[in-house]
């Protein structure tokens, strides 16, 4: 199993994936010179590398007995995500990670890999041709509990990332167009609602995203800098020593959340299509795995897996031109950091352990 | 487009549990879905980087430009003004300004940099929103330890960023208000300024020159401030010097001022209103000017407060005012040279005729007084001068009328700017028939020429004006511009065609006037002749001249206009003394003013004597031991 895993794996995808983790590495290697962070992009390339061995691992693991148990991992999940809530680390005023020895854990970035695989289980148990009330408040339900719970850490970011997982199922199983129109209705009204339970800091990250200009040193910040940053780097690129958006420490996080800014800058409008032609390429390799999925259940979570990632890509890359709001999630495979780059690598190991049982036998 | 790629399936009939191949199928429509919804997405956010990157990237390069590159101003220091001989007049002293970087600036942070500068909060705030699209605006100039301390420990990222030090130039003025007319100062270019034509380069919060020659030479004296440009991080800390442009320094102005005399000129002045000008009619050459009651420009410089400001500004005894070309005053007798002129040249005088004075005289009517009651019997133009009888003039102005007399007053330069390298310089008048009808539409009446003939009613001159006129005529009825910049070539406005012994008649009058008991006999100096002419301003007979009346009083304003040597003279003085009484009053200031000079003169030809003997102070006016005679007024 594990050497056919080897040679049956998606190589396109990986392909595609690795270029992005070298552009991730490189461009975290260049963001950083000087600064604090100046190792991220070797823990970077650990963090890669252990990723490519949890994918390879994951894939040679029948994605069914993963389903099968799906509901103890749900149910372990929201445990756990209550115990960061309890017991976590307190970073940049919010709790959102859990020790683990020496390395911090943000559990929320594991929680979607166990919602893919409990919509795709419940979705491939109800068989249905299209949804029904009850069913979608089942799904939303069970996608909600654990979105409360990362919102009130507050990590509001990463809840919204919970969204797309349900919306892709949804889509999925099939969604009568009255329903649709209903649904949005419901967001329209609840959206004005929802802005009263935002904290202070998300208000005025909502608000200066609709007019950064209003108070340009405070939240309006970043949105700024992010587009001076992207605009300074013109249709080539400033190149990695003219990038002073990147290097004089305008933008917030060069290697993190805003690394695509720090990017753009740097390899300009030419580096930007080349790196968000990967992107759709790793989206649509992603969707193509789900065409060929043997059952239901496999495309759901590789339709789970796609979508997850587009939100992310639309957010982040968004955000750094100014057209979403800041909301501070990765951009996967590119941000530096652990949790994140994990769970992206988990994830394209439960599509290519989808892959490799995509002839039924 | 979407990549739907069907890879050979392998049909199978097995079943399972999960199979469910065909529900797979039927999700192709909607993984359609999802494929286009992704290819939209990916246009949308290309589309933001084609905006940012493509289409305005010299917008955002710029911005990037304006985060990494502070740039301070290098402030060029201003020339120096200098007097005839080099010596500095106005200096600048090196200190430090604070200025405040636009983007930086928190509003929450300026009450606290207000009350430590000791500024108004409202005219500073004030100030910055009139700021616009400059980069920045030095808010206080010359700080003290105490502002320093302040600005070093609050400058830092964390606390007050916006603030910067810069080093600047506090201009340095004379102590006392001494030569401030002429120097002028300089302040903060005001709101109003900046919308005219000719500071279209200049900046709110520059300093520019106000008044005097620091307006009148601002461009040459300003030079170009330079910048000094350094790459920062976010946080504003120095990474990097970049290539900074050094300032240019003004260039020194070094002006026809005579030190000495100007010293002299002040303190024949000290406690008096009033103005004495000092020049070289043979060029035009001011020695000396001074206008009394001064202030002191070092209170101006820089960003005065408005308190500060309203309050000289608003002074009754018009301090700011430059009496030595903005007076406006009845010349008096100072004037009856010039009647005497066109007296003698129209050819209805000659050196005999003879005019007899009783004491008064009628005309149309109308009796006109002398000044001495009892009168000068019968006289001629020589004594005429020298005694001042009005009776004589009165005949020769009914003889010339107004029209005759306003061609040899504008010849002399009497209702003509002089055109002196000085701002706001005043017109003064000259009646005529025409200047008349054009004013008020009416004819002219000969009853006013009486009165025009012995310097008073409508006529009125500045004491520079004055100066001109009858320096001009000793000089052999040539008139240069007067001017400041010693740099400047003399020009020479108008040359009278006169016969030589009638502008003779006239200046040896004029020697009467001192050396043959006139009026002026209190200007006598032992080695040079000296000629002039006395005069009072009448305040409260003038009629259409009330509005220029420079005070309350009532008083008599003394005038005496002197020149030396009489042959090809070198130096003319004009005194006037406001609310002097007796016109015998401005004589001594006069004096002071020639004994300098020839004194100086004296001394640079023969440096033995200025050894032993240094400069005699001037003596104050009070002890002359030559008291006037009360039958001595004009």
């Amino acid at each position: 199993m594990f050497t056919r895993a080897l040679r049956d794996l998606d190589w396109p995808l990986l392909v595609v994936t690795l270029a992005l983790c070298t552009l991730g590495v490189l461009q975290i290697y260049s963001a950083t010179l000087a600064t604090k962070w100046h190792d991220a992009w070797w823990k970077q390339i650990i963090f890669i590398g252990s990723g490519l061995v949890m994918m390879w691992l994951l894939s040679t693991f029948d994605y069914h007995a993963a389903l099968n148990r799906v509901v103890y991992l749900y149910a372990a999940s929201v445990v756990l995500l209550i115990l960061t809530l309890v017991m976590g680390n307190k970073v940049f005023g919010s709790t959102r990670w859990i020790k683990a020895g020496s390395f911090t854990l943000q559990t929320s970035e594991f929680v979607k890999i166990v919602l893919i695989l409990l919509v795709a289980k419940l979705l491939a148990d109800w068989k249905l041709e299209t949804l029904a009330w009850p069913d979608i408040l089942k799904l939303a339900g069970v996608v909600g509990v654990p979105m409360l719970l990362v919102m009130k850490e507050p990590d509001l970011g990463t809840s919204l990332t919970y969204l797309p997982i349900l919306a892709c199922g949804i889509l999925m199983a099939g969604l009568r167009w009255k329903y649709l129109l209903i649904l949005l209705g419901i967001l329209v009204i609840t959206l004005p609602i929802g802005y009263h339970f935002l904290k202070p800091y998300q208000k005025d990250r909502l608000v200066s995203f609709i007019d950064p200009d209003r108070d340009p040193k405070g939240t309006g910040f970043q949105v700024i800098q992010s587009k001076i940053a992207v605009g300074n780097g013109g249709m080539w690129g400033r190149g990695a020593k003219e990038s002073s958006q990147t290097h004089l420490g305008f933008l917030p996080v060069p290697h993190t959340d805003f690394i695509f800014s720090s990017f753009a800058e740097e390899h300009g409008f030419v580096g930007v299509v080349i790196a968000l032609v990967l992107y759709f390429l790793l989206i649509m390799q992603v969707v193509q795995n789900a065409q060929t999925a043997a059952d239901r259940a496999g495309l759901y979570i590789c339709m789970g897996v796609a979508g997850l990632l587009l939100f992310h890509v639309l957010v982040n890359v968004g955000m750094v031109v100014g057209r979403m709001p800041v909301t501070g999630i990765p951009l996967p495979l590119l941000s530096s950091g652990g949790s994140n780059t994990w769970s992206v690598f988990l994830m394209l190991g439960l599509v290519n352990s989808v892959r490799l049982r995509r002839f039924v036998n | 487009m979407p990549i739907v790629q069907n890879e050979p399936r392998h049909e199978s009939n097995a079943s399972s549990e999960h199979l469910l191949r065909d529900d797979a199928k039927k999700s192709g429509g909607k993984i359609a879905f999802f494929q286009y919804l992704t290819v939209a997405v990916f246009i949308f956010l290309i589309s933001g980087f084609w905006k940012l990157q493509v289409q305005n990237p010299d917008v955002y390069s710029e911005a990037a430009e304006r985060n990494r590159i502070k740039s301070t101003p290098l402030l060029a220091p201003r020339g120096k003004i200098l007097d005839r001989d080099g010596r500095v007049i106005v200096d600048n002293k090196a200190s430090y300004s604070l200025l405040l970087n636009r983007d930086q600036i928190k509003w929450e942070h300026l009450p606290a940099i207000a009350d430590a500068m000791g500024l108004d909060f409202n005219e500073l705030a004030a100030k910055i929103r009139r700021m616009g699209s400059q980069p920045q605006i030095i808010i206080k100039d010359e700080l003290t330890r105490d502002e320093m301390a302040f600005v070093e420990s609050h400058q830092d990222a964390s606390a007050f960023p916006e603030m910067d030090l810069i080093r600047s130039w506090k201009r340095q003025y004379p102590q006392d208000g001494f030569a401030a007319h002429v120097v002028g100062y300089v302040g903060e270019i005001s709101e109003s300024e900046l919308n005219l034509p000719q500071y279209l380069d200049y900046r709110q919060g520059d300093i520019i020159g106000k008044d005097g020659l620091e307006r009148e030479y601002d461009s040459d004296l300003r030079g170009v401030d330079g910048q000094e440009r350094v790459l920062v991080d976010s946080l504003g800390r120095t990474r990097k010097a970049e290539t900074s442009k050094e300032a240019v320094p003004g260039k020194d102005l070094k002006t026809t001022l005579d030190l000495d005399l100007q010293a002299v000129a002040e303190l024949a002045m000290d406690g008096k209103r009033g103005a004495v000008v000092a020049m070289d009619p043979r060029n035009g050459d001011v020695l000396a000017m001074v206008s009394r009651p001064a202030f002191d420009p070092n209170k101006f410089t820089g960003r005065i407060s408005r308190k500060d400001w309203t309050e000289i500004a608003q002074d009754k005894d018009k301090p700011l005012l430059n009496r030595a070309i903005q007076a406006q005053l009845p010349p008096g007798s100072t004037f009856k040279p010039i009647m005497a002129l066109a007296g003698l040249e129209e050819g209805v005088i000659d050196s005999d005729t003879d005019f007899f004075c009783p004491g008064g005289a009628s005309f149309y009517g109308h009796y006109y007084a002398c000044h001495l009651k009892h009168g000068h019997g019968k006289i001629s133009v020589h004594r005429a001068i020298s005694q001042s009888c009005d009776v004589f003039f009165y005949n020769v102005g009914y003889r010339l009328g107004i029209d005759n007399i306003a061609k040899y007053a504008d010849i002399a330069g009497i209702g003509r700017k002089t055109g002196i390298d000085l701002p706001n310089e005043t017109q003064g008048t000259m009646p005529s028939t025409r200047w008349k009808l054009r004013l008020t539409r009416q004819k002219w009446y000969a009853g006013e020429t009486i009165s025009v003939a012995i310097g008073q009613g409508a006529v009125t001159v500045s004491p520079l004006q004055i100066l001109s006129a009858l320096g001009g005529l000793g000089a052999g009825a040539v008139w240069y511009k007067p001017h400041l910049n010693l740099d400047e070539k003399p020009v020479l406005l108008r040359r009278g065609n006169f016969k030589p012994e009638d502008l003779q008649q006239v200046i040896s009058g004029m020697f009467g006037v001192v050396n043959e008991g006139g009026t002026g006999r209190a200007a006598q100096l032992p080695t040079v002749k000296v000629c002039g002419k006395t005069g009072t301003a009448q305040v409260a007979a003038t009629e259409l001249t009330k509005g220029a009346r420079m005070s309350s009083s009532l008083a008599n304003h003394a005038w005496f206009v002197g020149f030396a040597p009489m042959d090809n003279p070198e130096v003319a003085v004009v005194a006037l003394f406001e609310n002097g009484v007796e016109s015998y009053n401005a004589v001594p200031i006069v004096r002071d003013v020639l004994k300098a000079y020839f004194d100086k003169k004296a001394r640079e030809a023969n440096p033995q004597i200025a050894r032993k003997a240094p400069p005699a102070k001037p003596i104050p006016v009070a002890t002359i031991e030559d008291t006037p005679q009360p039958g001595d007024t004009d």
